[in-house]
């Protein structure tokens, strides 16, 4: 069967952005519903404790005031922790709102107001007056690292680290090259525009359609009606837009429950949206600790890799995320030490951001690559070339593809790499320090089961489905060209509808994984539709295509061309009335080869270059220009890509130098809850961001080749960065952020 | 938030009246900080006094040479104004430097010298605080505190005054010009703002009831020799970590006259006359620059977090004073620093 060529691989503008910027795209928060009632949650103060007495007369008393729902009074749910656990649950009990007086975490919720209007719901909920029975809490890792511990039980999706090969203590003891470090990553939290949100419109007919701020309409479907002990098809989630992600969203986070809570008991519609500050009371990529040893012989050849993690996790969940794990899929070594471990702190549980596990060991192993490559005293891409693996030795397979000298290669090209001298401190101008740095980034590239339907209608629309999400990336649009270019389309006779727990069946968006498992299922639809529609057309009275067998024809502007003959020719709506039907629709699943995972490993990979700019005087850095060249197979949509990429390489700056949540562990509080002071890369801070896309034949992840670009351009960012500051200021810093205080020193 | 009622005031006189005769009373213009607080559950007023009709808008000579800026012009409206470019580009600099084009436009002139520090434990009604509820305690003495105040701290606060525009007043010895129940007053900006002492819930001088006018410009020429070098934790829409207003009168290559505040530093805008003092009549080195900033720094105190503002205060200081004698004034909207 033979595509027509021509829309898949070009840049396209987004089929949802004249939405988006004329405000038609409607988020959870806004759609609108008769009798709303609107609920506003109240957090708890302390950390840890118990509460004594909830006040709610003098709120009650409020006129429009409906309900103060706590854990006295709310409603029964289900009683099994496998009812809270939605998809992507890390092990343990997850939290359940307003479950009982116990205070897990500092900005629990541990009341909800619900009032006829949002003004009379925030005025009634300072009315309420919290006791609280304060118990002594611990958030700080360096002293919960002392218990840490191998989790028990393993986080599905998430690989623990590979065993050891050869003896990495013994073989690092006697390397001639040695580089020793501990890393530090502060918390960061997700920080996406639009705010959790949830509207719970009830039915009078006993249904819930909820408009809810999700990756995953899905998941949220099936937590509430577990939760709830609704039955599936009472529950339908919608999340057509979402403002902003970046994982925080994979999880029902708690306005969900409580909007639905009090709905069921108000038997009416309610919204609750979270403040800005209570986006600091959800997920955030945790804390980690890291130490890193490399040995290495005289030419940078790696001898012995120890790469150890300890990382935050809450007291009810052991969530993971695989920080160690890269070294040995981007660096040959016989002797490897891998441990990942958790450390229990009384926060809520981290969740998984842009990149989880990767950013934050990546970040570390690739400033410990830089650090040996001064010690042995090579370039820092030599050195990774010295060191470059055909095979991913962790698993002991070969990859789908790597085109990861390339991406070196290139990314040098374009950056003038050669041109850099490579001794720290040697690069001016003006009064400010030059310097340059790069590293290597690496994500998974992969395939989970996704189901689309495709539907063509007589009058030429093809509507394609999947119950995915769009969150920026893209999605609609990469759908809408896949559609069209298989079908033989123009884009604007394409529909994509995603983001509705009622459209076919797709795991949470995420993982950089959507392009490739919604893309795929779309594809194979549509070829399902290809297939019925020719049927038809073949056994059309006199059909000029009677002979035809599927692969002798092409489907273009809406027609069934002979491939050899383009004279004879079926239009679609000929080839329908034909069969005598109006539409012709197919669902189709797109699903993992298993055959090919057992004997390859997909990966993503890129190598970025960064030059700062550090006026040393005063510790202030300018990240004037990052080359960022990614191999990710087949770019579908070189606009949106180059968009996911940059979004990556300015959380990758962020992470570099700015972002931070800062917990105040006398009051077990993450502090700086705003925009004000939880600082995250403005304009200002960015200057030229190059994104390259290297060439790459991947031909064995998904017939299209599809790779994912959602997190690939934070890896590898922040150290490129760090790595430039070194050279810059022959000062290495090992805590980031890199704020400008730890370059004063 | 609570319920509060809104008036519009139709006269200065009357919205003194309303809100010396009501302790629950504020006046609110541009509201950028205030509504935050509101929303916050900070500043909890039962009445808010609408000023923004008043006859408090415009920028005007004065007699003496100088400019009188009504209470109400907005921020980018003095930033902009091609008589403050020219004569008092230090304040146009400043302003430049602080929020973003949005805030600016609607923050006013007189409630930039009102905004409330930007504290974490102030902002956050979950904690104790002195400045908001006085006597519960100070966290941040113990807890994070980076953007913390490392001169004129007290063991009951240390905040800061986030203003950037206030620091070039103080520089600039700019007057306050108020109306109160007992009349109007004339009040030095060095004396508007107050250190925390004892009682940090007070932020400056102003009586109950008293209104900001104007803010006026004494003449001075500072327009050759001045910057105003902010540095922060991002390149912009960032508070000070510090920030230094300078302004130089160098003859013959000799200062006869200078002025420094800081920013970010203290719980108001920092001057130390004596520090200023040992500039005059010298040459501009770095010197002297150096000690001139020693001085300024002499009893400052850091905290876990913001022990470095000590030094790098110490560094900006230089800087700046660098930058005015040279001439070259920093760039607002180049990041480079010069």
């Amino acid at each position: 069967m033979q595509l027509s060529k021509g829309l898949i691989g070009t840049p396209q503008n987004r089929v949802d952005g004249r939405a988006k910027v004329t405000g038609q795209a409607q988020y959870a928060a806004e759609f609108d519903t008769p009798d709303l009632a609107f609920g506003v949650v109240i957090s708890s103060s302390i950390a840890k404790g118990r509460i004594a007495s909830i006040e709610a007369e003098a709120a009650l008393a409020v006129p429009g005031v409906l309900d103060v729902i706590t854990h006295k009074n709310r409603p029964r749910t289900a009683w099994l922790d496998r009812s809270f656990r939605d998809e992507v649950a890390p092990p343990g009990s997850p939290f359940r709102p307003l479950y009982d007086e116990e205070i897990k975490y500092s900005g629990q919720p541990v009341a909800l107001v619900v009032a006829e209007d949002f003004e009379t719901a925030v005025y009634a909920a300072s009315l309420v007056d919290i006791a609280y029975e304060v118990e002594t809490h611990m958030t700080d890792l360096d002293i919960a690292r002392r218990e840490a511990y191998v989790p028990p039980k393993k986080r599905g999706g998430v690989k623990p680290p590979p065993s050891p090969t050869g003896d990495a203590e013994g073989a690092f003891a006697q390397a001639p090259v040695k580089v020793h470090g501990e890393y530090r990553i502060a918390v960061e939290h997700h920080n996406p525009m639009e705010m959790q949100a949830s509207t719970v419109v009830y039915g009078q007919d006993g249904t819930l359609t909820i408009h809810d701020k999700t990756q995953g309409a899905q998941n949220s479907q099936g937590y509430v009606a577990n939760v709830f002990g609704l039955s599936k098809d009472k529950v339908r989630v919608i999340s057509p837009f979402v403002g902003g992600a970046f994982g925080l969203c994979l999880r029902p986070q708690y306005q969900l429950f409580l909007a639905v809570l009090a709905a069921l008991e108000l038997r009416r519609s309610v919204r609750v949206v979270l403040t800005r500050d209570q986006m600091f009371t959800v997920g955030y990529r945790p804390m980690a600790i890291q130490t890193i040893s490399l040995g290495a012989n005289p030419d940078g050849k790696l001898q012995s890799i120890v790469h150890d993690a300890v990382q935050t996790t809450s007291m009810f969940e052991d969530y993971q995320e695989a920080i160690v794990n890269w070294s040995n899929l981007l660096y040959h070594c016989d002797n490897v030490k891998l441990t990942y471990q958790l450390a229990q702190v009384d926060t809520y549980t981290p969740c998984d951001m842009r990149a989880p596990g990767a950013a934050t060991g990546v970040t570390a192993l690739e400033t410990a690559m830089d650090e040996l490559a001064y010690a042995v005293g090579i370039d820092p891409i030599e050195l990774r070339l010295r060191n470059y693996t055909e095979t991913d030795e962790t698993e002991g397979k070969s990859y789908t593809s790597k085109e990861l000298r390339a991406c070196y290669q290139l990314g040098a090209e374009r950056f003038g790499w050669s041109k850099r001298n490579p001794e720290p401190r040697s690069m001016r101008e003006g009064r400010e320090l030059v310097g340059w740095g790069m590293a290597t980034g690496v994500w998974e590239a992969m395939l989970a089961k996704t189901a689309a339907r495709a539907m063509l209608t007589l009058d030429g629309r093809l509507e394609v489905s999947c119950a995915t999400a769009d969150i920026g990336t893209g999605t609609y649009t990469i759908l809408t060209q896949i559609a069209a270019e298989t079908m033989g389309l123009r884009m604007e006779d394409v529909t994509a509808k995603i983001g509705d727990s009622s459209l076919p069946r797709s795991p949470v968006e995420g993982g950089s994984w959507t392009a490739a498992s919604a893309g795929t299922a779309v594809q194979k639809a549509c070829q399902s539709v290809r297939e019925q529609l020719f049927k038809f057309a073949r056994q059309m009275d006199s059909s000029p295509l009677a002979n035809a067998s599927i692969e002798q024809v092409a489907f273009a502007e809406g027609e069934i061309r002979l491939l050899n003959d383009s004279t004879a020719r079926v239009t679609f709506a000929a080839a329908m009335q034909a069969g005598g039907v109006e539409r012709v629709e197919a669902e189709e699943k797109s699903s993992p080869s298993f055959l090919d995972a057992a004997r390859y490993s997909g990966y993503t990979h890129s190598a970025i270059f960064a030059e700062v700019k550090v006026d040393e005087e005063l510790g202030v850095v300018r990240v004037t220009r990052i080359v960022n060249a990614v191999a990710a197979g087949t770019i579908l949509n070189p606009k949106t890509a180059r968009s996911q990429v940059m979004g990556g390489v300015v959380f990758g700056i962020g992470m570099a130098l700015a972002e931070e949540s800062m917990l105040d562990h006398n009051l077990g509080r993450f502090m700086n809850h705003n925009f004000g002071e939880y600082h995250v890369p403005v304009n200002a801070d960015i200057y030229d961001i190059d994104v390259i896309f290297v060439s790459e034949h991947e031909d064995k992840l998904n017939p299209m080749g599809i790779k994912g670009l959602g997190e690939i351009g934070i890896v590898g960012t922040a150290a490129a960065i760090g790595n430039a500051i070194y050279h810059a200021t022959g000062k290495r810093v090992r805590e980031f952020p890199i704020t400008l205080d730890k370059l004063l020193e | 938030m609570n319920r509060f009622s809104y008036m519009r005031a139709a006269s200065v006189e009357e919205a003194v009246r309303e809100v010396a005769g009501d302790p629950t009373a504020r006046f609110i213009a541009g509201g950028t900080n205030l509504i935050d607080l509101m929303k916050y559950d900070v500043e909890r007023p039962d009445r808010l006094i609408d000023i923004t009709h008043l006859p408090l808008k415009g920028i005007e000579e004065t007699e003496g040479g100088g400019l009188r800026i009504g209470a109400l012009v907005s921020n980018d409206e003095v930033a902009y104004d091609s008589r403050v470019q020219d004569r008092y580009p230090l304040l146009s600099s400043a302003i430049r430097a602080g929020a973003s084009p949005q805030l600016r436009n609607a923050a006013t002139t007189g409630g930039n010298l009102l905004q409330r520090t930007r504290c974490y434990y102030f902002y956050d009604t979950g904690t104790p605080c002195n400045k908001r509820e006085p006597g519960s305690g100070c966290p941040a003495a113990f807890g994070r505190n980076r953007i913390h105040a490392i001169l004129g701290t007290s063991e009951h606060c240390i905040a800061t005054h986030p203003s950037d525009m206030a620091v070039a007043m103080a520089a600039l010895e700019a007057l306050v010009h108020v109306a109160g129940p007992n009349g109007e007053r004339v009040i030095p900006i060095a004396e508007f703002h107050r250190l925390p002492g004892d009682r940090p819930e007070i932020d400056n001088t102003l009586e109950r009831g008293e209104i900001i006018t104007a803010v006026e410009l004494p003449a001075q020429d500072f327009s050759r020799n001045h910057t105003y070098l902010k540095v922060r934790d991002r390149l912009s829409y960032a508070f000070a970590l510090v920030s230094v207003a300078a302004a130089l009168r160098l003859d013959a290559g000799k200062v006869t006259d200078a002025r420094l505040a800081l920013g970010g530093v203290a719980h108001k805008p920092w001057r130390v006359p004596e520090a200023e003092a040992m500039l005059s009549g010298k040459a501009p080195s770095s010197d002297l620059f150096g000690k001139v900033a020693d001085r300024i720094l002499d009893g400052a105190k850091g905290y876990e977090d913001n022990a470095f503002k000590i030094d790098l205060a110490r560094r900006t200081i230089v800087r700046a004073l660098s930058q005015a004698a040279e001439g070259k004034p920093q760039s607002q909207t180049d990041k480079r620093i010069q």
